[in-house]
């Protein structure tokens, strides 16, 4: 119930911003809701921004769990697409797709941990601030990224940083083909099969965190690391490991947008998923359920805010991310301002 | 007898919970009163309405008959009422002169409240007996030093009505006795007390007049006098309560767990724990006894893994543990070394987990709660309810969050999970800390059947009635160090709690 709230009063924050720039609030919400849901195509888009966002909540989540702010999801994503893009194109030439996609996939979780291991391991053994060193290899991660596309591995002859393209092997299946390959029609879209791997991911975080030893003791260390200690867990392993695994689902947004999507390697793919991730993962209470809800709401907001942005000219991109920073705000800082409110309403109503 | 406080009818509740349900009592003015009770029978909850900290749902506080609305510890302040903490409220940093001014400094500029403080404390200390050093470190004090800081802090604030809660929960037999004297004193001056306790024996050495609280009303109100700890017992508990345990002589075996010259240097160089030498044996209890603070801590963090010794070494039932090379907890439980906190909250359990996934802590790697990659909740859930049966922990709720049990129950939880896997070796801090006298009755059967079973049991508490009751030995820690040996047949409260001050044996 309070969550619906918090976001029912966000939008209504939000039709004041809109009403003051001159736009009516019920005809914006209207074209909001249409451009998130409206035809095949738009849902198709905004599955496939949930995919990401799903990838990166849980990212968070799971550091989460183990008492670790990974604000380094971000560039966790964009080392984790590196990881997936140098796999195809060392690859791609000798190897079919059922070959190839998985060893893509295994590639960009390996870089995305491997990014994330760093700040963990200087986090526990060398006592940095996990909070500090994955803001800093966000831009570590943008400024190699830079590098290696400009420098090293820019197609050859092109004018823009990108690499060549894959081949038909590096190319993960989309929805409407597989859809169509069963005789159900819809609408192209950028859906790909990403968003399979984004539910096997929840099911999989799910069942770690709760139902096995590690994940029991990852909870433990983020609830009562002095409890955790007392158990005998290996603190500075189990950071590692919560780390490893958070960046690991980082990278897959990797996935999704080059294997599935770009087709070769480009610059700036993460475009924030990982930052969003924070406030996915915060709505979402941390779950791997709520997380697929907040995630639907914000890949409903950035699919509906971009034709929101396409027909009223008055409302640009970045009102859609002032909508998703109120929704942010209501959601996560202002979580228990309407309880008061609400409990009292329910008293009313119990009399 | 004129009373300085009526409390009329006082009612209280958190959400389901009745924690006080019609109090009515007098504090006689210039008298000790005591209010003793059992862990939750609503004597915090009472106090904390008298001091303004909640509102009452019902009832009337009245001071010198006038009925007051306490809204606030600023109104009770404003009535000449102070309250002494069980945990301090000082800033370690500061000077006993800085404390005393906190909150009441007297202007813009410290320099005024501090002259005037410093004269006013002149005074309190001659007229109360209460001499501490204006200019010392709160840090450098002493704990009996400090908790004179605290109540001087609440008579620089013009009560005539101190009530102290658990006050002797931090100090040894002789501070405690220097506190009475103390409250004596101020008896003399015609300041009105009210002891929240709930040990027997400073109700019957302090106090003039006894209330007795169970389960959120006032079941009894004695002089003291006229009563006596078996009958304050019972009616705390509501039933007859063997104070006594029956205790069979042990049968030693041989030695399952020996620390050898254990010491240990903090990073500031200083020295918790100094050259301690212990063995432990079968079928016997072994008591550390010490005030909190003295190296028992830091000793059961190293016998059980969790801190590492700077140097001596540990056998562990023949295997040999050196400093350089130490153990971690997980391998102390293997080799069958259960370890049950001093503070279960922080420690022991997550708060925030299930009750059978705390039921599991440390364990959860063994079977039958692993199961290849998995946790096997069915079996979890099973053995959490069969521990609950054994122990009867309250409500027999394994899915209930551990933080809703009330204290004695996670204890007994705590107690059931480490001696359900019939360790070796048993390490108990503070067995009995917050928990209500029917518990404790039972952990302390549970502990000597464990040693009866030919287990080797260290039991650390600062409470040394508890120590002498279950130990066949007991050990004094002062300072980091073993002071001495005493065998249970020989010790008593005197030598024990010199010993607890630092005298040599």
């Amino acid at each position: 119930m309070l969550p619906l709230i918090n976001i029912a009063l966000a939008f209504v924050t939000v039709g004041i911003i809109v009403r003051i720039i001159g736009v009516d609030p019920l005809h914006a919400l209207r074209l909001l809701v249409v451009g998130a849901i409206g035809s095949s195509e738009s849902i198709g888009y905004t599955l496939y921004y949930t995919t990401n966002f799903i990838f990166t909540g849980l990212a968070v989540a799971v550091a989460f769990h183990g008492g670790l702010f990974n604000i380094g999801g971000e560039g966790q994503a964009y080392i984790g697409g590196l990881g997936c893009g140098l796999a195809i194109l060392a690859l791609d030439h000798f190897l079919p797709a059922w070959a190839m996609i998985p060893i893509a996939i295994a590639a960009a979780a390996l870089f995305g941990a491997a990014w994330a291991a760093v700040p963990a391991w200087l986090q526990a053994w060398r006592g940095s601030h996990i909070v500090i060193t994955t803001i800093m290899f966000n831009f570590v991660a943008a400024a190699l990224m830079v590098y290696l596309m400009v420098n090293v591995l820019i197609a050859p002859g092109s004018m823009t940083p990108q690499s060549r393209t894959f081949t038909a092997s590096g190319k993960l299946p989309q929805v409407q083909e597989v859809l169509a390959a069963v005789g159900i029609q819809v609408a192209p879209s950028a859906l790909n099969l990403s968003i399979v791997l984004a539910i096997l991911c929840c099911v999989g975080v799910w069942v770690f965190l709760w139902h096995t030893p590690w994940g029991y003791a990852l909870r433990t260390m983020g609830h009562n690391p002095e409890a955790a200690i007392y158990a005998g867990t290996n603190l500075k392993h189990m950071t590692m490991l919560a780390m490893c695994l958070s960046g690991a689902l980082a990278g897959f947004v990797g996935v999704n947008e080059l294997m599935g999507v770009h087709q070769r390697i480009v610059l700036d793919f993460p475009a924030g998923y990982g930052f969003a991730g924070i406030a996915v993962a915060l709505m979402g209470r941390s779950h791997p359920l709520g997380i697929v809800l907040a995630a639907l709401l914000f890949g409903a907001l950035q699919q509906g805010g971009a034709e929101l942005a396409f027909e009223i000219p008055t409302i640009t991109r970045e009102m859609v991310v002032v909508i998703q920073g109120l929704i942010i705000l209501f959601s996560g800082a202002l979580v228990h301002l309407p309880r008061p409110l609400l409990q009292s309403l329910l008293a009313l109503a119990g009399r | 007898m004129t009373a300085a406080i009526e409390l009329q009818e006082i009612r209280k509740s958190f959400g389901n919970v009745h924690a006080v349900r019609g109090v009515s009592l007098d504090i006689e003015k210039g008298a000790i009163t005591g209010i003793v009770g059992e862990n939750g029978a609503g004597k915090s909850t009472l106090m904390s309405i008298l001091y303004g900290l909640y509102r009452a749902d019902a009832g009337e506080i009245v001071i010198d008959g006038q009925p007051i609305d306490m809204a606030s510890p600023h109104d009770a302040i404003a009535q000449g009422i102070g309250m002494v903490h069980q945990h301090f409220m000082l800033v370690d940093t500061f000077t006993v002169l800085e404390n005393l001014i906190l909150g009441v400094e007297g202007g813009p500029l410290l320099a005024g409240g501090l002259a005037a403080a410093r004269a006013e404390l002149v005074r309190l200390a001659r007229e109360y007996g209460l001499a501490v050093n204006p200019d010392a470190k709160v840090a450098d004090l002493s704990v009996g030093e400090q908790q004179r800081v605290e109540i001087l802090k609440v008579l620089y604030r013009g009560a005539r009505i101190l009530i102290l809660d658990e006050p002797s929960a931090v100090l040894t037999p002789q501070e405690t006795d220097q506190l009475f004297r103390i409250l004596a004193a101020l008896k003399e001056r015609g300041v009105t007390i009210v002891l929240i306790t709930h040990k027997l024996r400073e109700i019957m050495a302090a106090t003039d007049h006894v209330y007795v609280m169970r389960q959120g009303q006032v079941v009894a109100d004695r002089r003291t006098a006229e009563t006596n700890p078996e009958e304050l017992a019972e009616l705390m508990v509501g039933r007859k309560v063997r104070l006594e345990l029956d205790k069979t002589a042990p049968h030693i075996g041989e030695v399952l767990l020996e620390a050898q010259h254990l010491s240990l240097v903090d990073g500031r160089g200083v020295r918790l724990l100094d050259d301690i030498n212990l063995s432990l044996r079968a079928g016997e209890i072994v008591g550390i006894a010490g005030v909190s603070g003295n190296g028992q801590s830091e000793l059961l963090q190293v016998l059980s893994g969790i801190r590492r010794p700077t140097s001596g070494r540990l056998v562990v039932r023949g295997r040999v543990i050196e400093a350089h090379h130490p153990s971690d907890p997980a391998e102390m439980r293997d080799l069958g070394v259960a370890h049950v906190p001093e503070d279960r909250l922080r420690q022991g359990m997550v708060a925030a987990f299930q009750a059978s996934e705390t039921s599991i802590l440390g364990y959860q790697d063994e079977p039958p709660f692993r199961r290849g990659y998995l946790l096997d909740g069915p079996a979890v859930g099973k053995h959490c309810a069969r521990l609950m049966d054994q122990f009867d922990v309250r409500p027999r709720a394994p899915g209930l969050r551990s933080s809703n049990f009330s204290g004695g129950n996670q204890q007994k939880l705590v107690l059931a999970r480490e001696m359900s896997r019939e360790p070796k070796v048993l390490l108990v801090g503070q067995p009995t800390r917050g928990v209500d006298i029917g518990a404790i009755e039972f952990i302390h059967r549970e502990l000597l059947r464990s040693r009866d079973q030919g287990c080797a049991v260290l039991v650390v508490s600062v409470e040394l009635e508890e120590i002498l009751s279950l130990a066949d030995r007991i050990l004094v820690m002062f300072g980091g160090r073993i002071m001495g040996e005493v065998p249970a047949a020989r010790a008593d409260e005197r030598t024990l709690g010199l010993m607890m001050a630092g005298a040599q044996a």
